[in-house]
């Protein structure tokens, strides 16, 4: 067995061919700034951000649709912090805030119930964003909803799921040697669905966890199979993610929603990328079916450059000189999850 | 976004649970899980999405603690 110096020390002296691993999780980029991996690696293997934040990559139109209802005569918008920033292309709900509309931030989707049940002649929406981490919660509210008999409460979604997205950069994106795959994602969708990828991509795809050591180990992993010609799937964070996720969970979401095409600021359309309500559900569906958008980053912005992997934030000429956390242009620099927010905070490392 | 925090059962009624994260008790629902009193677990949007070992919960608590020092 390796000590963790041992295996600082081989991959601080790896020489071999160049290597790019992308992690697609905002927890993963922030703690390998937080604890230095960068200084701790050789210069060739190379870290890269991939799409890690839903609230990144949801479509301007969304956030029009959300803002349009949050305007409207006693209706109500609730939703997480990190959406309130986000620009459609128009306004913000910050933004719609300050023209009057209503908007509520929660910090559980399960709090609309009582705010709904508190103020029946306000109609509610809430703004349904995120991945598979988040998407059973929407299932929890909409049996609460249903059991409650609640009319005046309804959701929008802009629900995303991870693996057509990693599909997508695969095929799409042959710079990047391999994966370290999101993990509070994998806690519900299971680590077994990365080893398909794995085989048809010929890149390692390995689970792991946040702590330092953790990010370290997974990243000796993958430089271990690149030498030794290697492309599995690898479960490093066994503590936390299992083979077949939370099954409970994904039984939710099977009754709830039903997959299509969507599209994701930035990337554009990616097939079966969304989850959507059933037909059956449509009465709690607020309006969500925005997967024919297409839109143009604002100028100068190359958050799509930034979300693909093909440069770091620091390469946009807007990062950190025009766009930044209280000024954002493009959707990266929005969200504390964002690649840029997060290199915008530790732009001094 | 998908951010989730590590927090221990400290009463159960029905589908809902009390918790102690950091010190602080709070409100969460447990239909995703099977738990009983005294379990850690990971807590995403008022929610419990994973059951967990002692260590891993602290391991987590660990890089909060760190985050925190480090906010905006």
């Amino acid at each position: 067995m390796r000590t963790l110096q041992q295996v600082v020390e081989e991959l601080k002296n790896y020489d071999g061919e160049p290597i790019k691993i992308m992690e697609v999780c905002g927890t993963h980029t922030s703690s390998i700034f937080k604890n230095g991996i960068r200084t701790l690696i050789s210069p060739k293997i190379e870290l890269i951000s991939g799409p890690g934040c839903p609230v990144c990559v949801t479509s301007s139109a969304y956030i029009d649709h959300v803002v349009e209802f949050a305007m409207g005569e006693n209706c109500c918008v609730l939703t997480f912090g990190d959406m309130m920033k986000v620009k459609g292309s128009k306004a913000s709900l910050t933004e719609a805030v300050a023209m009057g509309a209503n908007v509520k931030v929660l910090y559980s989707p399960l709090d609309a119930i009582k705010m709904a049940v508190e103020n029946p002649g306000i109609s509610f929406v809430f703004a349904a964003v995120g991945f598979e981490t988040t998407t059973p919660i929407y299932a929890i509210l909409i049996d609460e909803i249903t059991k409650n008999n609640i009319k005046n409460l309804k959701i929008m979604t802009s629900l995303k799921t991870i693996i057509p997205a990693l599909s997508y950069i695969c095929e799409n994106e042959d710079k990047i040697d391999a994966f370290l795959c999101p993990g509070h994602v994998s806690v519900i969708i299971g680590c077994g669905v990365y080893r398909q990828l794995a085989e048809k991509y010929n890149k390692p795809f390995v689970v792991g966890g946040f702590e330092g050591e953790h990010i370290l180990a997974a990243i000796y992993e993958i430089v271990h199979q690149i030498q030794t010609k290697q492309h599995q799937m690898k479960n490093m964070y066994s503590n936390a993610v299992t083979e077949e996720g939370n099954t409970k969970a994904l039984a939710m979401i099977d009754q709830y929603f039903e997959s299509g095409d969507d599209y994701w600021r930035g990337i554009g359309i990616i097939e079966d990328s969304a989850l959507r309500l059933k037909p059956e559900y449509a009465a709690f569906d607020a309006g969500s079916n925005f997967a024919a958008t297409v839109e143009t980053p604002p100028p100068g912005c190359r958050c799509t450059d930034v979300i693909l992997g093909r440069i770091h934030p620091i390469d946009c000429p807007l990062f950190s000189k025009v766009c930044n956390p209280l000024n954002a242009i493009g959707p990266c620099m929005v969200s504390t999850e964002g690649v840029c927010g997060i290199w915008y905070k530790n732009r001094q490392s | 976004m998908c951010v989730a925090v590590p927090g221990k059962i400290i009463e159960i009624n029905g589908n809902k649970a009390k918790v102690d994260i950091m010190k602080n008790v709070c409100d969460v629902n447990i239909a995703l899980v099977n738990v009983k009193l005294g379990d850690y677990v990971l807590i995403h949007a008022g929610c419990v999405i994973d059951v967990l070992e002692k260590e891993t919960a602290e391991e987590i608590l660990d890089i909060f603690a760190d985050l925190e020092e480090d906010a905006f």
